[in-house]
């Protein structure tokens, strides 16, 4: 294992990182303390409790993920798409490393990023509401398992992506709709029950009610149906870019 | 002296058929500094990316070090430097880190004395904090260069090392690579400048079509390829050249009033004949001077015979 080249290709992605640190961090507090206001306030002021937890409180979860998912997916798409546009992959590719030293080094960096917002955004919800977290352990395993397993899809989709447009095709035309309806701001028992089946074809469903349980205790799928979701998805998309390395796609021609 | 790189019969075909490399073949040996000319296309690039481990070889063996480029990668890879073609660099990062992150790839520990040394080197010291947007063209060349030879490799590819550099740029990367030399690196360059492998090449290999035309020791190169010119330079001008001396081929340049004389230096070369048949044509001399052939005019008539 080539330790000083993962070491390399992290603290490279992570330097991009701290150059542009006021931005990491303003962005995320400023989206959740609007969504506080409009969801929160607005609907909350309707909607008093789900299944005895404040509606505030309810969605923290739900919205961590929302932006933790999109982020993890845009730095790592951003982190393996820059080389490939300006060229520099030429580096990657002459090195002595193998495809889990790049992929270790560039998905954990951008887990690392979105890691760090998702804690961001954790504390910056509790100035607005009360928050408890039942099972911390199994929170932080959510947390970690989802920023890795987007931080994968994301360097898929940073592979696959041959110009600016389709790196945000996958997370606005997939990922935001499936995370919208995935019970960010909802509980699915409010949910006809059409669509309450519906739903359950929706891996981010699993993805929500597995992080609200380790919140509340409270899940719309059983925990462990969330928890083989999110490692299966995990498990998926390490075997793409096992293949994808393994012929070169799109990488050496 | 032994052979740090081999190449044996390496072939890339690309999907739809085109074959960018046909069967090359070639060794190189420790601390020489050899040249690859070629016209644009000719396989040169493709070449070095093959060995570099950037495109994969259809078929054929190459090895560094001992090492196979596939089988020992990382062996193989460790010895090997490149400069690509292209400025790519990381437009925002600061010069000191690109070069750090060089080092730490290739699978080296932070040294901080070495990556001084190297900037110093290329006169890059006193850039290193500033990001790489800031520098002009030339220094990012320079830029490559330290990255490339972060990790200490024993093989440095340039490839078209001085496309678009100025002359004194040209000149001082001429010098970096003199002292490379002197410390033992062998260096394979491809260059578009023939006068830039004359003035550094140990041997010229010549790439056409995805063939090696040939490989041959630069001297040796230019003395059995080489023609000189013998330039007659008249009195007077003259409107053609005499039936005397139809004979000896010549032409006739500058306004008339020069004779352009073509010969083998390794053959009988027919200068006195030359000039007597002048004389006796009635011509009065001004001046003679001899030219050499460049490698620049062996060049083109090697890859105009390749294409006839």
């Amino acid at each position: 294992m080539n330790w000083s080249a993962i070491g390399a290709i992290y603290r490279f992605e992570m330097s991009r990182f701290f150059r542009t640190l006021t931005q990491s961090f303003i962005s995320p507090v400023l989206s959740t303390s609007l969504y506080f206001v409009v969801f929160g306030t607005a609907i909350g002021s309707r909607i008093q409790e789900v299944e005895g937890v404040s509606y505030g409180a309810f969605i923290v979860p739900g919205l961590i993920m929302l932006s933790v998912v999109m982020l993890a997916i845009s730095n790592a798409s951003f982190g393996i798409y820059f080389p490939k546009f300006i060229g520099t992959i030429y580096e990657l590719l002459s090195a002595p490393v193998n495809f889990i030293e790049i992929v270790v080094g560039y998905v954990g960096a951008a887990a690392t990023k979105s890691l760090f917002v998702g804690v961001v955004i954790l504390i910056t919800a509790s100035f607005f509401v009360e928050l408890r977290i039942e099972h911390p352990l199994a929170m932080v395993a959510f947390l970690v398992l989802t920023c890795l397993s987007f931080s994968l899809l994301g360097f898929i989709v940073g592979i696959w992506a041959s110009n600016f447009e389709q790196m945000s095709l996958i997370p606005q035309l997939v990922v935001t709709p499936l995370i919208f309806l995935g019970g960010t701001f909802y509980s699915i028992s409010m949910l006809p029950p059409v669509w309450q089946t519906i739903t359950l074809f929706n891996p981010v469903v699993y993805l929500i009610s597995g992080f609200r349980w380790s919140f509340y205790g409270m899940a719309d799928v059983p925990i462990l149906a969330s928890l083989a979701a999110i490692v299966g998805f995990t498990g998926l998309c390490l075997a793409v870019i096992w293949w994808i390395f393994r012929t070169g796609w799109r990488i050496r021609s | 002296m032994a052979s740090i790189l081999s190449i044996r019969d390496l072939r890339k075909s690309y999907e739809g058929g085109f074959e960018a490399l046909k069967g090359i073949s070639l060794e190189i040996e420790e601390g020489e500094i050899i040249a690859l000319l070629g016209p644009n296309g000719a396989g040169k690039t493709t070449l070095i990316s093959t060995i570099c481990g950037i495109t994969t070889p259809s078929s054929g063996t190459v090895t560094v070090g001992g090492h196979d480029i596939q089988s020992e990668f990382r062996a193989a890879r460790r010895m090997i430097g490149l400069v690509p073609q292209e400025i790519a660099l990381e437009p925002f990062e600061k010069v000191i880190n690109t070069v750090r992150f060089s080092r730490g790839l290739f699978g080296h520990g932070r040294d901080d004395a070495r990556i001084e040394e190297i900037l110093r080197k290329l006169s890059l010291w006193d850039k290193r904090d500033n990001a790489i947007k800031e520098l002009s063209g030339g220094m990012k060349r320079r830029v490559l260069i330290a990255k490339a030879l972060a990790h200490e490799p024993r093989v440095l590819f340039l490839d078209e090392p001085t496309a678009g550099v100025d002359v004194e740029l040209r000149k001082d990367m001429w010098q970096v690579v003199a002292e490379l030399k002197a410390a033992g690196v062998t260096i394979i360059l491809t260059t578009h400048y023939i006068e830039e492998a004359e003035a550094i090449a140990d041997r010229i290999g010549v790439i056409s079509g995805g063939e090696l035309l040939l490989v041959e020791e630069k001297n040796a190169l230019m003395r059995r390829m080489g023609r000189k010119h013998i330039e007659v330079q008249l009195t007077e001008p003259i409107s053609e050249i005499p039936a005397a001396l139809a004979k000896h081929d010549l032409e006739l340049a500058g306004e008339g009033d020069i004779l352009v004389y073509s010969y083998d230096t390794h053959k009988r070369t027919g200068i006195t004949a030359l000039l007597n048949d002048v004389a006796e044509a009635g011509l009065v001399l001004r001046d003679v001077a001899t030219r050499q052939s460049s490698l620049e005019e062996i060049f083109v008539n090697l890859v105009s015979g390749e294409k006839a």
